[in-house]
């Protein structure tokens, strides 16, 4: 019974990573790498907790949460595709930016509650029928709306990504905006598209944070989060099924150096820390030393498309 | 119709001009902030170079923080010429910080110069080794450097926190998780605020100088920067070109691990790097990878830095937005890139020129 407690407590904190790999798995696949998943999660933490404190609701605080996140990738955006600007330094100015916007507007906020209304309104819900599945049920079938948001969200990004017309432009996109544009494809405005979702979704996942996941706003909530959502990505292959895996497991690591301190073990706590980026590391030799594409990132990652150097 | 096309060969002048624009422009944004927290922004910016300038002590500080920054910068530059993607300039730092503390460890007693030399060595060493595993990977499976990078920062600062608070944890310090402060022979020897590490950054500026523009090495790495088929064509040895050059960027940044341990902290910890790691990223990148402008930009910056931890204890301004400022400024300049290198024509001009 103690693991299935350990397993329900893995997928709540593996959610914040799963909102935010979602949104840098569409942001990558388009051909942006953004390290500003950090930043765009503290604005959306931080937005979200002062909208849902001001306002007491939990609609407004999530929708100020995503626009936040999506106004950060923005300007990440406004610079990398229309301005050209590179985008691992832009990604990690934003970052900065960030963390420095969470902090300020976030100072007189520390040591407040999360109104009643909306503790409530995220508490956890079992769900008929799937609830009462043994183990399975407890473990994810009796949480927070916000996680079962996040199961729909997995699905939903998979069916736009490989089953529309949509996500396959948005595919072409990163893998060869030549001939993606040369088809007739808008390629700046499927990036601004996707990019603008990406943030959304990071501050989202910012949002559960301060929303759901604690009830006194801290100093720091997100606290590097963003940087294994991050690594998931890679972890996940860019796949949003992979993704959800990934994330309860890097969720279930998060926790387990809690947990695991009750017991004698031959190997420090903190290896369970070090877990996720080393796992990372052996996913990124593997996928990189096998010859198949469709498991690798997107071709074009990380650079910029300028149409009139075709 | 508007079109945009590459400039030809952007004029300095034009350069320089259209970036102070862009930093009074930024200035100006960050201005509202200033007033959001409270304070008047002219008092605050004259507050900054106050506090950077305002004494020899204070002077001191910023150089203080400006040369850990140059020589991550400078390390982060070499790489970056070759279109390799270290943003691991964190952990190479960390992993000689723990590389200098080992040697402390493992033989306490070396007389002063003995001691400094050996550091230097291995903390070259420990940072080369986070990259060059990165960069052999590169090599010969094309491994995307830049994720394995950043994800080699974490992996270092994990164990920089396993040695804090558990391997290394210092007995004497009553619980605190701490690791022991260096002995009085493993410092870098200091004047009036001012220590010997600014002497090494100067030798290693000069050296990276001759190295980039003058040596047969740094003419290959730019070649290999500007296109890999070209590098191969004309006889260079491409995994021999970034083996070296992974080598060189990630030891200097190893050193730097070395020279904040031994002068200013005293002692490895997680805190020890400040985030310099990537600001040295957005440093070298707009410097242009060029030497010289590394040098001023890394000056700015530590004015920034030395500037923001001043107005907080002056002026009672959080911290947090001295980080936001800086974020504008850099939006700003980033975006000012565009004018430089690009411009605007009509369809009818370009077809002129075509």
């Amino acid at each position: 019974m103690e693991f299935v407690f350990f397993l329900t407590a893995a997928v709540k904190a593996g959610t914040c990573l799963l909102y935010a790999t979602l949104g840098e798995i569409i942001s990558e696949k388009v051909g942006h790498l953004n390290l500003g998943v950090e930043g765009m999660m503290q604005m959306g933490a931080v937005v979200g907790f002062i909208a849902g404190f001001t306002f007491g609701n939990p609609y407004i605080a999530v929708l100020c949460a995503a626009l936040a996140g999506a106004c950060g990738a923005l300007i990440y955006g406004f610079l990398t595709i229309s301005l050209k600007a590179n985008q691992v330094v832009t990604g990690l100015t934003l970052s900065i930016f960030g963390v420095g916007f969470a902090a300020f507007f976030g100072k007189n906020f520390v040591g407040k509650k999360v109104p009643e209304a909306i503790t409530t309104f995220f508490a956890p819900i079992k769900l008929p029928v799937l609830g009462d599945i043994p183990y399975i049920g407890q473990i994810f079938f009796n949480q927070s709306v916000y996680v079962y948001f996040s199961y729909f969200l997995v699905i939903a990004i998979y069916i736009y990504l490989y089953k529309t017309k949509w996500g396959l432009n948005t595919r072409m996109v990163g893998e060869n905006p030549v001939a993606a544009d040369a088809s007739g494809i808008p390629v700046d405005q499927y990036k601004y598209f996707n990019i603008a979702l990406c943030g959304a979704l990071c501050g989202l996942g910012g949002a559960f944070l301060s929303l759901v996941y604690i009830s006194i706003y801290p100093v720091n909530v997100v606290s590097g989060r963003g940087w294994i959502a991050v690594a998931l990505v890679i972890f996940a292959m860019w796949n949003p099924g992979k993704a959800l895996l990934g994330a309860y497991f890097f969720g279930a690591l998060d926790i387990a150096s809690f947990w695991l301190q009750q017991y004698t073990l031959p190997v420090s706590i903190y290896f369970f820390t070090a877990l996720p980026y080393l796992a990372t590391v052996f996913v990124l030799i593997f996928t990189s030393m096998r010859k198949t594409s469709n498991k690798k990132e997107p071709a074009w990652l990380g650079k910029n498309y300028f149409k009139e150097d075709r | 119709m508007l079109h945009i096309v590459k400039k030809d060969i952007p004029k300095t002048r034009e350069k320089i001009v259209v970036r102070l624009a862009a930093v009074l422009a930024a200035l100006a944004l960050a201005s509202i902030l200033v007033l959001v927290a409270g304070a008047n922004p002219f008092e605050l910016y004259f507050g900054i170079i106050q506090g950077c300038f305002g004494s020899v002590y204070r002077f001191a500080a910023t150089i203080e923080k400006m040369v850990p920054l140059l020589v991550l910068s400078l390390g982060v530059m070499v790489a970056f010429k070759m279109r390799f993607w270290n943003i691991g300039a964190e952990g190479q730092f960390l992993m000689g910080a723990v590389g200098t503390t080992l040697v402390v460890r493992l033989l306490p007693d070396l007389p002063l110069p003995i001691m400094l030399t050996l550091m230097i060595v291995v903390s070259f060493f420990f940072g080369a080794v986070w990259l060059i595993v990165p960069a052999f990977l590169k090599a010969r499976f094309g491994t995307n450097e830049t994720l394995f990078t950043l994800m080699l920062n974490y992996i270092a600062l994990t164990l920089v926190t396993a040695l804090q608070y558990d391997f290394w944890k210092d007995p004497a310090a009553s619980g605190m998780p701490k690791i022991a402060n260096l002995p009085q022979n493993a410092l870098l020897p200091s004047a009036s605020g001012f220590n010997l590490s600014i002497l090494m950054a100067v030798i290693i500026v000069l050296v990276m100088y001759y190295f980039m523009n003058r040596s047969k090495i740094g003419f290959e790495i730019a070649v290999l920067g500007e296109s890999e088929n070209t590098a191969r064509y004309i006889g260079i040895n491409v995994t021999k070109t970034i083996m070296i050059a992974a080598l060189i960027s990630g030891g200097l940044c190893g050193v730097v691990g070395m020279m904040q341990v031994t002068s200013v902290s005293g002692a490895l910890s997680t805190q020890i790097t400040g985030g310099l790691g990537f600001t040295a990223i957005i440093v070298a990148w707009l410097s242009g990878l060029k030497v010289p402008f590394v040098v001023v930009n890394s000056f700015a910056f530590a004015v920034l830095l030395q500037g923001a931890s001043y107005i907080q204890t002056a002026f009672q301004i959080p911290g947090s937005v001295a980080e936001m400022i800086q974020a504008i400024i850099l939006f700003f300049i980033l975006g000012s890139e565009f004018v430089i290198q690009y411009r605007f024509v009509s369809d009818k001009t370009k077809r002129e020129v075509a």
